[in-house]
């Protein structure tokens, strides 16, 4: 068998498994997006039985109803804030944990990192209904936190059911994947680097602007990544976490999908939702690859 | 004044002493080498006047100032890396700008000084290029340029010659020298190829243990090594043991086992030894069929053992009727000499006069 066709052979299940489980699914819902919604839910037939009264075939009123509501808009902005809130937070908090690990003696690295991917070991749902027991207005930590602001004379505050948590639940379930990424990154950096910088009379703030943030950067954009495009879609945290007011994408894709029953509609959602995220994955690989080393 | 002094540095890492009371005195301008090999402390010493290391005792005084507590970045002292450790992520135009931008060197003046060092080291025209497009030996040379813009005090070099090939280095040995006396920067070079060291110094400190066991001129160094290990780091040498038969005035008796009687000239503080070493330079010792020369009182016959032949010198390995072997190195054009090389075992005779040899008492 000739190289080529082994290859062939090779990918082709992966390449089955890609066709029958995303791609179709994928075509179907755009296919989806351009029909009427059955009356009972579901997706109208294609081909009319002939009843005027019935609603058959392709039409564009899913898309002139998205682009027609403001509201469609501002909900996308609001998850692009929570998302980019979250990516923020995520580097900042994530970067000196991971120079830490990465710069510690070698026989403690490996235990660092295992810290780190530990709470996967636990439910996802299970990690955010912790969170919603320590930010509930019974838990210790809620009453300390209010009790510290109303020594300084301001009202106790709610963070259940409030931005501030799903914040704090999206922060806290993503954060390993800005630490790990970093991580690797940093662990590969010649130290000989950091004397050089030394040697020609960098202080430790410029050693580190100058050379290891620049050289940690493809590091950064990977992270970024893998936060900032998963939380765009998020749905379980806001719902738990959220309240009522908490809504975003993909919350309204699920009631969409799963209470009104409008396929037609809950598709447009997410196609603009998987357009929007490809858009920033591709950027993120543009930025990337221009990147030395 | 000397520009730096090292005052009777010591330097331990738990139960291992690797610079033990080292003084040494650099004078401004000197290209001064730091010879050794592995583990002899003259790397950990390099980093010590660099300022990534403290001296557990001791002191290192840079122009007059006392170095302990400095850090680094702050003495006007600049290291060329074994690796260059040139910062990938930067064009070689950054790279040189970095100790100006450090040392806060006005942004006008940042290109022309940039420009000047890469003409001193020949590269011109790389300045938009990255490390990763250079050479080994362009790499080198920036890295050399970087360490030199800020005119520091010292430039150190830690082995910087050593990832590249024997005709590379042969040419950038020769670009250093030139290199040194055009900008007058004292340099202090660390190496273990003492063939490296005697081309480049003005002075060379040879260590062994975390000691200097000998600091010297290139030439003293060779033609009169102080100990047996100064004699055998230093080029190819015949290292005979001997005891010391007879003192008379100026010359030695001497007896070496498995050779026989050997003749050499006194030394200073010779006088009263009964053992010692005689070094004697493969190249100091003559061979023929028949020697012809008279001035060679030490001769011996024997048969040749084995040979090395490098193309411009033959060494070869002369067996003695005693047993001892001796090296002994002759130039390939030398005139008078028979044609053919001599073969492993021929019939030959060497010798070497009086003073060739160099005694070293135990």
């Amino acid at each position: 068998m000739s190289p080529r066709a082994a290859r062939l052979w090779i990918s082709s299940p992966p390449l089955v498994y890609l066709l029958v489980f995303f791609a179709i699914p994928a075509l179907i819902m755009v296919l989806a997006s351009f029909r009427y919604a059955g009356e009972l839910g579901g997706l109208a037939p294609l081909v009319g039985s002939g009843d005027p009264d019935e609603l058959a075939g392709l039409t564009l009123e899913n898309y002139q109803r998205f682009f027609g509501d403001s509201i469609y808009l501002e909900l996308f902005l609001k998850s692009f804030l929570y998302a980019s809130t979250t990516t923020v937070l995520c580097l900042v908090l994530a970067y000196p944990l991971a120079l830490t690990i990465a710069r510690s003696h070698a026989k403690w690295r490996d235990l660092l990192v295992l810290l780190v991917i530990l709470p996967f070991w636990s439910n996802f749902l299970i990690r955010v209904y912790a969170w919603m027991i320590i930010l509930g207005p019974q838990s210790a930590f809620t009453r300390v936190f209010n009790g510290a602001l109303g020594l300084a004379g301001i009202e106790p505050v709610a963070l259940l059911f409030s931005p501030v948590a799903v914040v704090i639940g999206l922060v806290y379930v993503h954060l390993p994947f800005m630490v790990l990424p970093l991580y690797a990154n940093l662990e590969k950096h010649d130290p000989s680097l950091l004397d050089a910088a030394q040697d020609l009379g960098a202080g430790a703030w410029q050693r580190f602007w100058r050379v290891t943030f620049p050289l940690s950067l493809p590091g950064v954009y990977a992270g970024a990544a893998l936060v900032f495009i998963p939380a765009l879609g998020i749905f379980a945290i806001p719902d738990i976490l959220g309240g009522t007011d908490g809504l975003l994408v993909g919350n309204v894709i699920k009631q969409q999908f799963l209470d009104a029953r409008d396929w037609p509609f809950g598709s447009v959602l997410s196609i603009v939702l998987t357009v929007l995220a490809v858009l920033f994955a591709g950027m993120a690989a543009w930025v990337a690859r221009g990147q030395r080393l | 004044m000397a520009l730096l002094e090292i005052r009777s540095v010591t330097r331990r890492f738990r139960d291992f002493v690797a610079v033990d009371g080292v003084s040494l005195s650099i004078q401004a301008g000197e290209f001064f080498t730091l010879l050794g090999p592995s583990g002899c402390g003259k790397t950990t010493l390099l980093r010590m006047i660099a300022g990534f290391d403290q001296p557990d005792g001791g002191q290192i005084v840079i122009d007059g100032k006392d170095m302990a507590g400095v850090p680094p970045e702050e003495r006007n002292v600049h290291t060329v890396f074994q690796s260059y450790a040139l910062f990938p992520h930067m064009t070689v135009e950054q790279n040189i700008a970095f100790p100006l931008k450090m040392s806060r060197c006005p942004a006008g003046e940042i290109g022309a000084r940039v420009r000047e060092a890469l003409d001193d080291v020949s590269l011109l025209g790389m300045e938009k290029r990255f490390p990763n497009e250079l050479s080994g030996g362009q790499r080198q040379r920036v890295a050399v340029a970087r360490a030199l813009v800020n005119r520091p005090k010292l430039l150190l070099l830690d082995e910087p010659l050593a990832a590249l090939d024997a005709k590379l280095k042969e040419k950038m040995q020769l670009e250093l020298i030139a290199l040194q006396k055009e900008v007058g920067i004292t340099f202090i070079y660390v190496t273990h190829d003492q063939e490296e060291a005697l081309a480049l110094s003005h002075r060379i400190a040879v260590m062994n243990k975390g000691r200097v066991e000998q600091l010297d001129e290139p030439a003293v160094l060779y033609s009169a090594p102080k100990n047996r290990f100064v004699a055998d780091f230093i080029g190819e040498c015949n290292l005979l043991d001997c005891t010391v038969a007879l003192q008379d005035g100026g010359t030695l008796d001497l007896d070496v086992a498995q050779l026989g009687r050997v003749r050499a000239a006194g030394v200073e503080g010779s006088a009263g030894a009964t053992q010692g070493t005689l070094a004697l330079r493969p190249e100091k010792v003559s061979i023929a069929r028949a020697l012809a020369d008279e001035t060679c009182v030490n001769r011996f016959r024997g048969k040749v053992h084995d040979y090395l032949y490098t193309g411009d010198v033959t060494l070869y390995i002369v067996e003695v009727e005693g047993g001892r072997r001796i090296e002994v190195m002759l130039p390939n054009n030398a005139v008078g000499r028979s044609s053919k090389f001599f073969e492993p075992g021929d019939a030959v005779e060497i010798g070497w006069r009086e003073d060739a040899g160099h005694f070293l008492r135990d």
